[in-house]
């Protein structure tokens, strides 16, 4: 009897896709997604309905199944255009079946056939997708790891860490330890911690901030934060936090010329004698302001 | 009260969501770039004490008028355990995580207004205005 449902299905199978074709555009104009060509979808969907008929006849999952799923996950579309799809198709079927006249089966039945045939289906393609976004979240994840703490050592004994974005527990873990791997590793007298590209220095990031400048000077080395807009200033200081054990600078530009004082190195420009008196001018400049 | 947004406050990212709602929508209300950092930051401080303490609870964002004068309201509301002292927590430098302790009372430096009421097992609701100069 099982058999007779899917063979009717299968023998009406133009009457039913023309029916599930219909549904869905009627679907589609509730809502209606302008960036899809209306070509497209009209060939997505016959296709798609192409694959349904073709797994319920095997009565199993085929591979064009998987093909599709992972086109239209590549397309970007959402899993409800999918999901959708499948519960119309329910709906086509079970009332085809119900309304056709050679049927002596009852209602349930008809019911629990169709969705023993499309269930697997519906199991199949949100699997395949959550899949595909687990994958894609794990990816971004390691992405954002390695761009998390870079060490930068820009000349002998003075490296940088420029940090951007939000720093999160794990991120500050990660900090911490690479910028006391990286000190050892470079021999790296001064450190300049870059903290332009955050976008907010709250109580715990500064906390990480003072954690990791404390551990950089138990090694034996010097710590600079450097990067603080005026306005992370202000709101350091309305938090009522004390960064005054490690010296601070506006930039980066600043703070390391601040290094390079501290590591009694100094830039000379070679082969511009302009520039050598722009540069005594610069270094009269500095020596007033210390 | 009802509420123009909520943001809940699950995992540590949703912090960020909050912190990013509220700078958008301090922007749309006009507040400069330095109001801005500090509302960022009084949210951060709030979202992150829902996320260390109460484990979930959710931030509430809306706009206030005064006489000739507009802010912005955030309500930070939890359902976790509860402020037994709340005089201590508004002390500078006390923590029961080891955290610098700047957070609750840093927030009501940074905001114009600020109201903390909490009952021990219940939760803990805060309250903070900030208005547009």
């Amino acid at each position: 009897m099982a058999k007779n449902l899917k063979e009717i299905l299968v023998d009406n199978s133009n009457d039913l896709v023309h029916m599930w074709l219909e549904e869905v555009a009627e679907k589609q104009k509730e809502v209606t997604n302008s960036a899809i060509s209306q070509d497209l979808f009209e060939n997505t969907n016959r296709e798609f309905v192409n694959i349904i008929f073709g797994s319920v006849e095997k009565e199993s999952l085929t591979s064009d199944l998987d093909s599709f799923t992972e086109r239209v996950i590549n397309l970007g579309w959402p899993l409800s255009y999918l999901t959708d799809g499948l519960q119309l198709f329910k709906r086509v079927a079970i009332e085809f079946l119900i309304e056709h006249e050679e049927l002596d089966v009852s209602v349930p039945k008809v019911l629990r056939h169709v969705d023993e045939l499309v269930n697997p289906i519906i199991n199949q393609l949100v699997n395949e997708y959550s899949g595909s976004w687990e994958n894609t979240v794990s990816l971004q994840r390691v992405a954002l790891q390695e761009l998390s703490a870079p060490l930068i050592p820009v000349m002998d004994n003075i490296t940088v860490m420029p940090l951007i974005g939000t720093i999160d527990t794990e991120r500050a873990k990660f900090i911490m330890e690479n910028l006391l791997d990286g000190v050892i590793k470079h021999h790296a007298e001064v450190v300049l911690i870059d903290i332009t590209g955050v976008p907010v220095v709250d109580t715990m990031v500064a906390h990480h901030i003072i954690q990791a400048a404390e551990a950089v000077r138990l090694i034996g080395s010097t710590c600079i934060l450097v990067g603080i807009r005026p306005e992370i200033a202000q709101t350091i200081v309305n938090l009522g936090i004390d960064l005054s054990k490690f010296p601070t600078k506006s930039s980066l530009r600043k703070g390391f010329t601040t290094a390079l004082e501290m590591t009694n190195q100094m830039i000379v420009q070679t082969n511009s004698e302009e520039q050598t008196i722009e540069e005594l001018i610069d270094s009269l400049d500095r020596s007033e302001q210390s | 009260m009802d509420f123009r947004t909520c943001v809940n406050i699950q995992k540590e990212w949703d912090i960020v969501g909050a912190r990013q709602f509220g700078r958008d929508f301090s922007k749309k209300l006009g507040f400069g770039i330095v109001d801005q950092a500090r509302i960022a930051t009084a949210i951060s401080e709030l979202a992150r004490n829902i996320y260390l303490y109460a484990g979930s609870g959710k931030i509430c964002f809306d706009e206030v008028e005064n006489v000739g004068s507009r802010g912005i309201c955030i309500v930070a509301i939890d359902t976790g355990p509860g402020i037994k002292d709340i005089s201590q927590v508004m002390e500078d430098g006390f923590s029961t995580s080891g955290g610098l302790g700047a957070g609750l009372p840093g927030v009501k430096r940074l905001m114009d207004e600020f109201d903390i009421t909490s009952k021990t097992g219940e939760g803990t609701e805060i309250r903070v205005v900030k208005w547009v100069r």
